[in-house]
Order: structure tokens, then sequence, then C-alpha cells
């Protein structure tokens, strides 16, 4: 019988590994865009109240839970939560923290996959001399899996399986061989690179290498603050999300990570250090690289525009175009950097959500690591292919929505009433302080018994019910309208537009606007629809037909509303794509729950449970 | 850059690094526990 016998190597390769854990893409890409977003240098009051009351709490909880449930054997969040209290529901509530981490992973690696491919653009040159829309259209040529950059076939799918079999071997080595030692160098590095950076981005002055702002004018504009925005729920639920995201809670690797630890060893202490070293890279190094960057050479409005896509199309269509004015070495050494903080980032979170799910398999199948290893690195690769081939079919966006949003609030919501209400605050706060090398606040009594849940409730209730242009102005529940995004809004498909059936004999415009163009690329066919919005940018739209199976219904020059129809012919539309991942994101929650009813009656039988 | 953001920024940043390098350095110097404590590599034996 292989008994799981994983240990951390030393106290700072645990505390760098839980950073690393933490630190993730969104430390770079999605706090600065949320920070522009939400009142510019306001943004950071609610952003730090929510990391003093949801955030540490919720570090306090899954550290602790972790180390309890560590201390009977158990190293994933099923068995965690049924050892806080026997009543069978708390241990199917904890699939969640196996659930989100492979189905995260899955998407993730492929996010990873990027950044090692755009590391070896930046160091080949394959951006020298490309124009901002040539880099743009890189981007989107990458994500065709079907076309090659480089004249490698299928290189996002190489580079998608090079990244996964990286995770694989480096989990094979378990924690203090793998894990540990990937966090000690990985975690310097991105912080030496995000340095770089930085004072690159500062230091920018307009004139120099094509610049039309110095560095500090986006540093200006980023922390401004525009205190009426705090009046905004908008932004105060945008704070609490973004508190969520970037510390990884919710998610079950803390557990794990934590489980690892003795009774008698701190955890306060590790917590805290882990939590503040996220917050450091977040707020000290991530609001200092893109934003100063991007306005020094697009301008304000630009960037405001470009925002709207979000931090990854910022950093992936934008991001090598900029660093190309600093001419050829610099803007290697540019790429690299950037790319390798990202890599760096993501390989610390995606080796992270490896470990429960093998944690478990070992815990209750008896698996040795490398066959445990090979099974997570099997799954993310059999989850993660939907993600690549369908990409521009949502596929990615159902994922990162479903495992990576909404599952996390959830699971959070129900592991702080365990903590708090169910397992006990009493107990809870002894297996907090137990070991401590730091005195934690009393006054974190009240907070992680009442304002935490309270906190967590109002953020899923914000997240369930989100009105249509986040306007809480009004809240009459008869005239309620959701937001696209909320999960009811999800739920009932809004947003999808006219195509609303499966399968059609018919495809409907999906935005209004001329026909300005039919086109062929990469052997695929295009019907272009723009028109310029209000503040003169040109909006397009591109459908995808096929000649042979599809009869055009209009042509260039026409003018065509939402619903009206572009072409006949068989169709599969997006929102098949879009609730099958649905159904194979349930199929894996189900699956889980299903091992983890099979590990129990298991153990029955080996009376194990008597532990 | 303006006062108020200038402000803004240097204060939060300041009390950020500030905590990130001060619980960092209590990991670094608070004594080991007594064996067996969760950590191999200071072990007398191995594992």
């Amino acid at each position: 019988m292989v008994k799981n016998t994983e240990a951390w190597g030393s106290r700072v390769g645990l505390v760098l590994a839980m950073a690393g854990n933490a630190v993730g893409f969104g430390n770079f890409l999605r706090f600065p865009v949320q920070a522009v977003q939400n009142g510019g240098g306001a943004f950071i009051i609610p952003y730090l109240i929510s990391f003093l009351i949801l955030g540490i709490p919720l570090l306090m909880i899954e550290w602790s839970s972790g180390r309890f449930g560590g201390r009977f054997g158990h190293h994933s969040t099923p068995f965690i939560m049924g050892s806080m209290d026997k009543r069978w529901i708390w241990k199917y509530v904890g699939v969640f923290g196996i659930f989100s981490n492979i189905a995260i992973a899955s998407y993730y690696c492929y996010l990873e996959s990027w950044t090692i491919s755009y590391i070896f653009h930046s160091l080949f040159g394959t951006f020298d001399g490309l124009s901002q829309l040539e880099v743009a259209g890189f981007f989107t040529n990458y994500l065709d899996v079907t076309t090659s950059t480089t004249g490698i076939p299928y290189e996002a799918l190489i580079f998608f399986l090079l990244c996964l079999a990286l995770n694989t071997w480096i989990l094979s080595k378990g924690l203090s061989g793998g894990v540990e030692k990937v966090a000690k160098i990985g975690v310097p590095m991105l912080i030496v690179f995000g340095i770089f950076l930085a004072i690159k981005g500062i230091t920018l002055k307009a004139g120099e290498n094509g610049a039309i702002n110095d560095g500090v004018v986006g540093l200006n504009f980023l922390w401004t603050p525009d205190y009426s925005s705090l009046a905004n729920p908008k932004v105060w639920l945008a704070a609490a999300g973004q508190i969520f995201f970037t510390l990884s809670v919710g998610m079950g690797s803390i557990q794990c990570y934590a489980s690892y630890l003795k009774k008698n060893d701190d955890i306060a202490l590790n917590a805290m250090s882990a939590g503040w070293m996220n917050e450091f890279v977040e707020i000290v190094l991530g609001s200092a690289v893109i934003i100063p960057i991007a306005i020094g050479y697009l301008g304000i409005d630009k960037v405001v525009e470009l925002t709207g896509i979000g931090g990854l199309g910022l950093g992936f269509r934008t991001m090598p175009f900029l660093f190309e004015q600093w001419g050829p070495i610099l803007s290697a050494l540019a790429g690299v950097s950037f790319f390798g903080l990202l890599f760096f980032a993501g390989i610390t979170s995606s080796l992270a959500m490896g470990t429960p799910g093998m944690g478990f398999m070992m815990d209750e199948f008896n698996w040795s690591r490398p066959k445990a290893a090979i099974g997570f690195g099997t799954i993310i690769m059999l989850l993660g292919l939907p993600t690549i081939f369908f990409f521009a079919e949502g596929v990615f966006d159902e994922y990162d929505y479903w495992a990576g949003t909404v599952s996390l609030v959830v699971f959070a919501l129900l592991e702080a009433v365990l903590f708090s209400w169910v397992f006990g605050l009493k107990k809870g706060w002894r297996e907090i302080t137990e070991g401590a090398d730091i005195k934690i606040p009393l006054i974190y009594r009240f907070i992680i018994k009442y304002i935490t849940p309270v906190v967590l409730i109002l953020v899923f209730t914000g997240a369930l019910i989100r009105p249509a242009n986040d306007d809480w102005s009004n809240f009459n529940p008869r005239k309620w309208e959701f937001h696209n995004e909320s999960i009811i809004g999800q739920l009932q498909h809004k947003g999808i537009g006219p195509n609303k059936e499966w399968f059609a004999d018919v495809f409907y415009a999906e935005s209004s606007g001329i026909v300005d163009s039919t086109y062929q690329l990469r052997k695929k066919h295009f019907i272009s629809v723009s028109k310029t919005g209000e503040n003169g940018a040109v909006q397009s739209r591109q459908y995808r037909y096929s000649p042979t199976k599809h009869y055009l219904l209009v042509k260039p020059g026409d003018e065509v509303n939402t619903g009206n129809t572009l072409f006949t012919g068989k169709v599969i539309n997006r929102v098949f794509f879009i609730d099958m991942a649905r159904l194979l994101l349930l199929s894996v929650f189900l699956m889980i729950s299903g091992l983890v009813y099979y590990a129990w009656n298991k153990r029955t039988k080996e009376g194990r449970n008597e532990i | 850059m303006n006062s108020s953001a200038l402000i803004l920024m240097i204060s939060v940043q300041l009390v950020v690094t500030i905590l990130t390098g001060w619980f960092f350095y209590k990991v670094l110097v608070t004594k080991p526990k007594a064996e067996p404590d969760s950590y191999s590599e200071n072990d007398d034996v191995e594992r």
C-alpha cells in the first residue's frame, strides 16, 4: 500500500509556494484594468478593506482547515471538510475544491502556454517590424489552432502540450522536490522581472523611442482617485471580486498545501506573509507595468478603449508591439521579462491546482505520486482540448465563468459557514492560533464569524442578480433587468443574440451595421459587419460561413440590423458549444462526487472512517 | 503627477512594502519549532 508521505522542505519554500499560488496573471493583467474601470486610485480603498475583511479571514480559514484535515491524513477538501463535520453534505461541498482546480487548470495551462510561446517569439524576433495591427493579428492567428505562425503546425496545441508536460513532470517530483523548487526560483524571478519592467515603465520619456507620454502620466491616470465612485456598489463588488481571485481563495489549493503542516507549526504568520507578498506584487508591481507603458505609447483614450477588451487582450495583443519601440535587444529582453514573469506567475499557480486532485487519488486510491501526476495531466489535456479547438465559440470563457468565478464564490461562502457556524468559531479560533508565531487581533473572531460570511453573501448575490449596466440605483424586482454576465443572465443565455438554437437552417446577424466585405482568410470565409460607435471607433463583427454549405443573403454595402438573415444553410450555433461546455463541467463535478462517494464507502469497509 | 495621486500611491505602496517585508522577515528569523516539525530540510534523519 502506498502512503502519502509528501512534506514541505522548508518554511520559506512553503510561503513562496503559497505566494506563488496566489500570484497569477490577474496581478499584472486584471488588477490594473479593474482599477482603471472602478475609480482609479479610489479603488484601492474598497480593495484594501476587502483584503482585511474578506481576504485575510479566508486565508486563515483555509490554512487552518487544511492543517486540521491533514492531521487525519486528508489532503483534499472533500475529506478535510468531512473531518470538520460528519454530515455527508460537506464531503460533497468539498468536491468544489477538486473540481475548481481541475477545471481552471485545463484552461489556465492553455493561457500559460501562450506565455511560453510569446517568450519564444520575443527571443526570436517574430514581432520585429510588425505594426500594432499586425501584432494584434498575430494573437488572433495564434488562437486559431489550425494556423501556424512559425511553420510549426498546430502551434498553439504543441505549446499547450509542452506546458502540460512540464507541469506534470514537476508535479511528479512532489512538493519539496518539484513545487517548492519552482516556487523558490519562480517567485523571486517574477519579482525581478516585475521591478525591471516597472522601472522601464515609470522612466519612459515622451519623445523618446516613439513615446507620446511620460511613464508617470500612466501612474497619474491609474492612481488619481475618483472618490465619487465609492458610492457605487459596482466598485465595491469589483474590489471584493479582485481580492477573491487574486488570493486564490475558494479553490481548495490552500487547504491542500496547508494539510501537510503539523499541528504545532505556525499558520498565522505564514498566511500573512504569503498574502501580503501577493499584495506587494499586485499593488506595487502590477500597477507599474502595463498601464504606464501602454499610456506612454498609446495615450489615455486608447488605453481606456483597450481596457474594455480586458487585461489579456492588452497583454498579448498590445504589449509586444510597445516593447518593439525599445529596439531589438531591449525589446527581446522586455518581452522575455514580461512573458517570463507571467509564466512564473502562471506555473506556480497551475502547480497548486494539481495538488488537491493528486492528493485525493494518493490518499483514497493509493496512487503513487507519478501516477497521480500523469492522471492529472491526462484529465487536464482532455478537458483543455475543447478550450483550444473551440476557443472562438466561447468554451474558454465558459470554463472561466463557471469554474473560475462562480464555483469559487460558492465554495468560499460554504466553507466560511462551515468553519464559523458548524465547526464552530471556538474550535476554529483555536486552530488558527495554535502554534502561531504572531498574535492575531481578537477583532478577527468577530470578522470571521459575522462580517466575512455576510460579505460573501453580498458578493454571491451581486453576481447572481447583477443588473444591466451595473445600475443598482433603481431596485425594483419587477423591472429588474439582469446583466449578461450575472449568473441568472448566463443561465438565461442573455447576450447570446438572435441565434438561440443549437442547430439551425438560417444564421442571423448578431449586430447592426454595414456589410463592409466578404473575404477569405487562412482558407476560411468571413462576412464583416462594421459600424461606427459614439466615440468614433469602428466596431467590426466577423461571421464565418462556408460557401459550399451556405447561401449568402447579403452583399458588401448592405445595411443589416440585429436579427436580419445573413445566410441560409445548416449551422451549428455558438450556444451549442456553450451548453456542451457547461454539460462537460457538470459531468466532471458529478464524476468527482462519484469518486468521493466510492472513496467514502471504501474507507468505511476498511474501517478508516473511525479515525 | 497630481498631489492626491502621488500621496495615495506612495502611502499605499509604502505600507504594503513595509508589511510584506516585515512578515517575510519574521518568517526568516523565527526559530523553527521542536522536531518533529513539518519541514524535511531541517530533519536530522531522512523521513
